[in-house]
């Protein structure tokens, strides 16, 4: 067994799991504004006010009875995604990225009758994948077609960006590609790799999967060394102005890249995981004792996340 | 940093330990709860028979019994003396047990019993009023070697404990004198000598001991000195002059009463036997708690079958620190929060070894028939409902099938609560789908785990025994917890989880 000592894990500033709940998401979050990122209906349309795009929403299923309206509406789609509003974890998404005759065909390449997709809006709206059991929503959004350049990545599923966003500014940032081991899905603990980003640049820092550092990405073979995102500043300022849309001040912010629309928001998380830090290879509370020491905040997301680049910046 | 203070809090978690633990500490001291479990005590059983032969006319019977001995408590009286009425009167002489009977003729045999509790505690009761010395006339010559002996015991001495003795020593056989040949005779002996202290002006009487050794029958009891010091009784051994009440020594009759009267007998004699037991002191402190205030705060006031319900309930706050240390400190994953501490009680009531078979088996055929019910596309409310039912079913067909078989312990099963069982596997095999097989391992072997640590600890007789007699150490538990709310340091786990991190310091 190997372990690290807590005096090594201090140096580093590594924020742990109980620090993270009692000083930071149990200070800085609102517990009224909890419904607003743990429903994506609510994210989408509370930061559309702000300015920060999302997936064009297809449907929303909210009764039993509207899943025969399902359908007719994906009659004539070939790309969409199935997802339950309350769902955490990217648990009950269904991607679906193409037809084959009646039958629908997953990112994953299996095929899927329409029947097992109805059952899953069933599922969905009894609660079987939202948070505590509670009757949920199941919303349809637009198929999100990754940009190139960072798709060539990602083995199945879409690439996403996560940010976390300490009081309005950009701390760290990671971005994940799915795998097998993942089943397409961004999530880190399933088995996805993620990349460390440079606040500053946008550059790739260091990659990890289950916790461990590699270079190459395991199915695609690609070097995960010399990634860069196009349009960083945009991105961390449209992360930074999710803090006026939700009022959270601790917060995972996940973006996508779409070859058409570009940054979209995919949603909101109020308790971002840790792994981020070992994805960039440092700890977090050097930089969120940073933000919390400041005098004077600066108010406009701009303004924050120009601050966020010049501070928290590799070089 | 810190928006508030936490000053105010720890104030409070601090107050609340120190309330627990002294309220504990208090009812330990007041109520003799003990703090081990099976800590026992010892308890002389004394009984004092009495023998008369009636002369076919009315009977009273009346026997001095021990009234607030030094060194000890009276735990229970009870007399057995069939067809006899029995009372105990408190005069202001003393306490006596009188029996009573219309028609009384050949040898009759009454008993007394009393149980009693050594307690250095307890201490002489100090008379109401001083008592004051008698007055005595001696007739010549006995006056002359009277005043002379005391005139010798007088000068040799300061106080009226050190006359007591001098007098005592003077009066042995080695160191008589004419003077005491005179006065002293085998059997007026301490009658003498009561007689010759009041004389002196010392207030002095006579007491009945029992000297208490295990499993003695037909014992007389011994006589003792006591004088008044003016402020309490002192006893004093007549031959040896030692002064005090040695341990294992029982004053049965203080005073001047008669120790035994027998109206319409003949032939009456007393004699005592005893008996050492011990009593578990839990029992002990029961029984004399009943008359306490402080008891109140027990549970043993309630009805039976609250208590055995609060027996278990108060069992819960200990699995609950468990599993808050477990997850807060060391890590370890469980599927639902309080999951482990319900199969932990479950635990406590089947013992450990059926219940993890029960349990294990139970939830093993759940995931096979759940298999089955997440194929037929069902609401989440109806599938969950059907997964109770069939768990029910599970635990009777075991329960049924161990019956046949042999295995008494296959009715355990009953004890698991049936939802949580539906909702573990319902979990399990949604985690199955979604995480695989190796996440569903972590996760229960570590609710398994969390379980049968709470089990281990519910199901010590000191945990039983503390929270069921001390149940303001839930105040402790309570602190504790709060206390782990606000641990803001690294998990066991993180140590682990973390260490990749080494190449970057």
């Amino acid at each position: 067994m190997d372990w690290i000592s807590p005096r090594q894990l201090k140096r580093l500033g590594m924020l742990n799991m109980n620090r993270r709940n009692v000083d930071y998401i149990a200070r800085y979050n609102e517990r009224s504004s909890y419904p607003l990122v743990d429903n994506k209906l609510k994210t989408k349309l509370a930061v559309s006010e702000y300015g920060v795009k999302t997936p064009r929403l297809l449907q929303v299923v909210r009764q039993q009875h509207e899943i025969s309206g399902f359908r007719t509406m994906a009659e004539d789609l070939t790309g969409f995604a199935i997802k339950p509003a309350k769902g955490s974890g990217g648990k009950g998404i269904t991607v679906i990225t193409g037809r084959d005759g009646d039958d629908f065909i997953k990112a994953s390449g299996a095929r899927i009758p329409v029947a097992n997709l109805e059952r899953h809006l069933t599922n969905i709206l009894a609660g079987l994948y939202s948070l505590a059991g509670t009757p949920d929503v199941a919303i349809i959004e637009n198929l999100v077609q990754s940009v190139p350049s960072l798709a060539k990545y990602s083995f199945q599923g879409v690439p996403d960006i996560r940010i976390v966003v300490f009081q309005g500014y950009p701390v760290m940032a990671m971005l994940r590609l799915a795998t097998t081991d993942s089943d397409g899905k961004a999530n880190l603990h399933q088995g996805a790799v993620g990349v460390g980003l440079d606040i500053g640049t946008g550059r790739s820092l260091n990659a990890v999967q289950f916790n461990r550092p590699i270079t190459l990405h395991p199915d695609t073979g690609l070097p995960l060394e010399n990634i860069q995102i196009d349009a960083w500043p945009d991105m961390l300022e449209m992360a930074a102005r999710c803090y006026e849309a939700t009022g959270l001040g601790y917060m995972g912010v996940d973006l996508v890249v779409d070859a058409q629309e570009g940054p979209l928001l995919l949603e909101l998380n109020a308790r971002p995981g840790l792994a981020i830090q070992m994805a960039n290879g440092c700890g977090l509370l050097p930089r969120l004792k940073n933000i919390e020491a400041l005098k004077r905040p600066h108010f406009s997301p701009k303004e924050r996340a120009a601050y966020s680049m010049k501070s928290f910046g590799r070089l | 940093m810190s928006v508030r203070s936490r000053v105010p809090f720890y104030v409070f978690v601090f107050l609340l330990i120190v309330a627990g633990i002294s309220i504990g500490t208090w009812r330990h001291i007041e109520l003799g709860i003990p703090w081990m479990t099976g800590e026992q005590r010892p308890v002389w059983m004394i009984e004092a028979r009495v023998d008369f032969e009636g002369q076919g006319d009315a009977a009273e019977v009346s026997l001095r019994i021990p009234e607030q001995p030094p060194g000890f408590r009276i735990l229970s009286e009870q007399a057995a003396s069939p067809g006899y009425g029995f009372s105990i009167l408190a005069s202001g002489s003393g306490r006596r047990a009188e029996w009573t009977k219309r028609e009384v003729s050949g040898p009759q045999t009454l008993y007394f019993k009393g149980q009693f509790v050594p307690d250095d505690s307890v201490g002489q009761a100090p008379p109401a009023r001083p008592p004051k010395p008698q007055t005595v006339f001696w007739e010549e010559p006995q006056a002359t070697a009277v005043r002379e002996l005391l005139r010798q015991a007088r000068e040799r001495s300061s106080t009226p404990e050190s006359m007591t003795r001098e007098l005592i020593r003077l009066m042995q056989p080695d160191n008589r004198t004419q003077n005491t040949t005179l006065l002293v005779s085998e059997d007026n002996y301490l009658q003498l000598l009561v007689r010759m202290l009041n004389h002196a002006g010392i207030a002095a009487r006579t007491a009945d001991a029992l000297r208490l050794e295990d499993a003695r029958r037909r014992q007389q009891l011994l006589p003792f000195l006591q004088i008044y010091n003016g402020e309490r009784w002192l006893t004093f051994d007549p031959r040896t002059a030692e002064q005090g009440i040695p341990e294992h020594l029982l004053l049965w009759r203080q005073g001047s009463d008669s120790l035994l009267d027998v109206v319409g007998g003949d032939n009456s004699e007393v004699s005592f036997s005893m008996l050492r037991q011990t009593v578990p002191a839990l029992q002990l402190a029961n029984l004399q708690a009943s008359s306490n205030g402080l008891s109140v705060l027990g549970f043993y006031q309630l009805p039976i079958e609250e208590q055995s319900m609060f027996r278990m309930l108060l069992l819960l706050p200990i699995g609950a620190l468990i599993v808050a240390f477990m997850r807060i400190v060391i890590g370890i994953r469980t599927s639902g929060t309080f999951m482990p501490v319900l199969i932990a009680v479950a635990f406590v009531q089947t013992t450990l070894v059926p219940g993890l078979v029960a349990f294990l088996s139970v939830v093993a055929i759940g995931l096979v028939l759940r298999g089955y019910l997440s194929s037929l596309n069902l609401l989440l409310v109806s599938r969950i409902s059907a997964l109770i039912i069939l768990v029910i079913f599970i635990t009777a067909g075991l329960s049924i099938i161990g019956y046949q078989m042999g295995f008494n312990t296959g009715m355990t099963v009953t004890f698991f609560p049936m939802v949580i069982i539906a909702w573990t596997i319902e979990r399990m095999s949604i985690l199955w789908e979604e995480e695989g097989a190796h996440e569903v391992l972590v996760q229960g072997s570590g609710s398994l785990f969390v379980a049968i640590c709470a089990y281990l600890a519910m199901s010590t007789p000191l945990a039983g025994h503390l929270t069921f007699n001390f149940p303001e150490l839930h105040l402790v538990v309570l602190g504790l917890i709060l206390l782990m709310g606000q641990y803001t340091g690294y998990k066991l786990s993180e140590l682990r989880r973390f260490t990749p991190m080494k190449v970057y310091d």
